[in-house]
């Protein structure tokens, strides 16, 4: 088939061995690649009640047949694994230019099980692989570990990597690559560290073939212009990445502040997207493929990197109560060279900072010459440091994330997360669509698993009213299908601003050589979402945690331009179970399953 | 009657970032872009006090129209 490598690489890490096999074709056909074929082959290698850190659990590194390819922002990989965060199945999903190299290496998975005895970094240069020590970069952050590795690697080989958060097992450790991509969310960095796996390199010298190269290029060239042509990916990514909502989301009074207690920041302008561009700013950056180039890249006082994204500079900055844009850049930084997820390691100093107000850390606790206030910028960067070396009694607990953190101290519901994962920048009280989403994400408190935000407040594509809930469950079962197809293809989800599933299903078709419909393609994304569905409730992960923080259901927005509102959940919940197809209880009748082909 | 104006990212060239502006009884939302010489087309998201709110709707004094050219995503 094209499109595919037709190759799997698994690597035994337990004794140091590997191997190349097929890749099924008939499965990569249901479940298209990257984290829908990754979630298959994890249902069907990996007892979903295994412990994430066990040498059970694997992880599976997989692109899509779309990976590498001339399809726009065509660049992503995903990391699929148990998650030692949420419990749940977990997929990250990073850019860069890491995946697209590691088709041109001849795989599309790689899958990694068991654990090393010692630290070992792996060198994939096409069919030559090898195992090595890795006891001259454990303990280093990303970029040095990433320095140290080019000089052993073939020119121009990606490195990807975990920080010393992934290697102290923090459970919002990232795994990065190209230095400041991150496949951030749900702990996989954690994992990798469990396994005794620094690095992965590698290199590669062909090209992924293609069907029909002709209609590839039509259908190319119209996506491009789509993508050029529409306001978001043509005008507002480019120019302003995704920062510039800060403004937005605030004006709209749903952006959650000091720990989701408030709404409305009103220090926002210090954080804004317009802010950043004008005063530190360096260069825009852009994954493979991509016309898009929403990346960005920024320095304040001696420090720069990438980033950062609007995601960062709200858990940073307003749900810590900070208004410092250097500090913010700073923060940012840290979590890209310790390899932590920034949503989740910004939520959980907000956590820690209401733990303080609450008074269930004490002034006695805290480490010297740092405090827990909302608002205290410095500070916020030290615990950032501290959290993702694992230092000091707080820094230590941090590193757990904020749900078990808040256990510790005796009060979890400062804990904003939903299954565990910590919630990112848009309170669900004003934008019900949304709530339902956070409530319903298989990996947890997630926006990128159906972005709602785009219809619900931007617009796209077309306009809902965010306060109302007729037909919200509807639209998140659509965006959670089309969002899983696209996850699965190898595609920068942005691009969904501006292609449907038809424009999706062009791509997949000169690609691959096999007719997709739009329709076909949202049945895969509901295959997928079934299948990990299923795969969380055999780990426990039981209905009842399709839920929000309780603050987000039963607390009003207490002041600005969405007071009053709370989330509607209940009401939206049994509508969503039902088109889904799902028993009132929120399992998935055996009808569905059988329909989709998804084995109970 | 008098409404306060916000103005975000690309709009805030040559505009400023907030201003005053002094309208007629009865004045929409419309002729407030019309006046600060605002195209319909580059405006994505128009809010009246935070709320998405219609073009055409007649503004009270003391209103906040906020305005924002195609942005976002993230
Ligand atoms: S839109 Fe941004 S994140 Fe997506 S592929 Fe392009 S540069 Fe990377």
């Amino acid at each position: 088939m094209h499109g595919y490598r037709g190759k799997i690489l698994r690597v035994n890490l337990t004794d140091h061995t590997w191997k190349v096999e097929d890749l099924d074709e008939k499965k990569a056909l249901s479940y298209i690649g990257g984290r829908g074929l990754g979630s298959k082959i994890m249902a069907e290698e990996v007892d979903p009640n295994v412990d994430a850190f066990s040498p059970e659990n694997k992880v599976i590194i997989a692109t899509g047949p779309l990976t590498g390819t001339p399809t726009p922002a065509g660049g992503r990989y995903m990391v699929v694994t148990k998650s030692p965060l949420s419990g749940t199945i977990a997929s990250s999903n990073s850019g860069g230019y890491w995946g697209s190299e590691l088709k041109f290496a001849g795989y599309d998975l790689i899958i990694l099980e068991g654990k090393s005895p010692k630290p070992v970094n792996v060198f994939i240069e096409d069919d030559k692989v090898e195992l090595r020590d890795a006891s001259h970069v454990w303990g280093k952050i990303v970029s040095e570990t990433t320095e140290a590795l080019a000089k052993e690697a073939p020119d121009k080989a990606k490195i990807l990597c975990i920080g010393p958060a992934g290697e102290k097992l923090s459970k919002i450790a990232a795994v990065m690559n190209d230095i400041n991509r991150a496949a951030g969310r749900s702990g996989v960095g954690a994992v990798l560290g469990s396994k005794n796996l620094k690095a992965i390199v590698v290199k590669g010298s062909s090209k992924p073939t293609i069907a029909n190269p002709d209609k590839l290029k039509e259908v190319t060239k119209a996506a491009r212009q789509n993508i050029k042509d529409n306001g978001v990916t043509g005008q507002g990514l480019p120019t302003y990445g995704t920062a510039v909502l800060v403004n937005i989301i605030n004006e709209g009074g749903v952006f959650p502040t000091n720990n989701f207690q408030t709404t409305y920041f009103d220090k926002a302008e210090n954080i804004s997207g317009e802010h950043l561009a004008e005063n530190f700013l360096i260069k825009r950056e852009s994954c493979f493929a991509c016309p898009i180039a929403c990346g960005r890249y920024a320095k304040a006082d001696d420090i720069e990197g990438g980033g950062p994204e609007y995601e960062t500079i709200w858990a940073f900055g307003a749900a810590c109560g900070v208004s410092d844009m250097k500090e913010v850049i700073k923060a940012n930084y840290w979590c890209n060279e310790l390899g932590l997820d920034t949503i989740s390691a910004g939520v959980t100093i907000a956590a820690a900072m209401e733990l303080y107000q609450r008074g269930k850390i004490k002034d006695n606790d805290i480490d010297e010459g740092l405090s827990l206030k909302f608002g205290d910028a410095k500070s916020m960067v030290e615990w950032t440091k501290k959290m993702g070396n694992r230092e000091g009694m707080i820094g230590d607990k941090m590193a757990e994330g904020s749900h078990r953190m808040g256990e510790h101290f005796g009060m979890p519901e400062v804990a904003m997360a939903v299954k565990k994962l910590e919630l990112p920048a848009y309170d669900p009280r004003g934008i019900q669509g949304q709530g339902l989403q956070y409530a319903t994400s298989n990996r947890g408190g997630c926006h990128v698993r159906g972005y709602m935000i785009s219809p619900e407040i931007l617009g796209l594509p077309q306009k809902l009213d965010r306060f109302a809930i007729d037909g919200k469950a509807e639209w998140v079962k659509i965006f959670q299908d089309l969002t899983a197809y696209i996850d699965s293809a190898g595609l920068c989800l942005f691009t969904s601003f501006a292609i449907d599933a038809k424009g999706y299903a062009d791509m997949i078709s000169a690609v691959i050589g096999q007719e997709f419909s739009d329709a076909d393609i949202l049945e895969a994304g509901d295959r997928i979402w079934n299948l990990e569905r299923n795969y969380n409730l055999k780990a426990g992960i039981d209905p009842s945690q399709d839920t929000l923080p309780k603050r987000l259901l039963e607390d009003p927005i207490p002041d600005g331009p969405s007071k009053g509102n709370k989330s509607r959940l209940s009401e939206m919940l049994p509508i969503y179970y039902n088109i889904r197809g799902w028993d009132e209880s929120g399992i998935p009748k055996p009808e569905t399953l059988q329909k989709l082909q998804v084995e109970a | 009657m008098e409404i306060k104006v916000k103005l975000f990212a690309t709009l805030r060239e040559n505009r400023g970032k907030e201003v005053s502006l002094e309208l007629k009884e009865g004045a929409t939302a419309e002729d407030a872009l019309k006046k600060l010489e605002i195209p319909k087309k580059e405006v994505a998201i128009l809010m009246i006090n935070g709320r998405d709110d219609d073009p055409g709707k007649e503004l009270k004094s003391g209103d906040l129209l906020s305005i924002f050219p195609p942005v976002g995503g993230g």
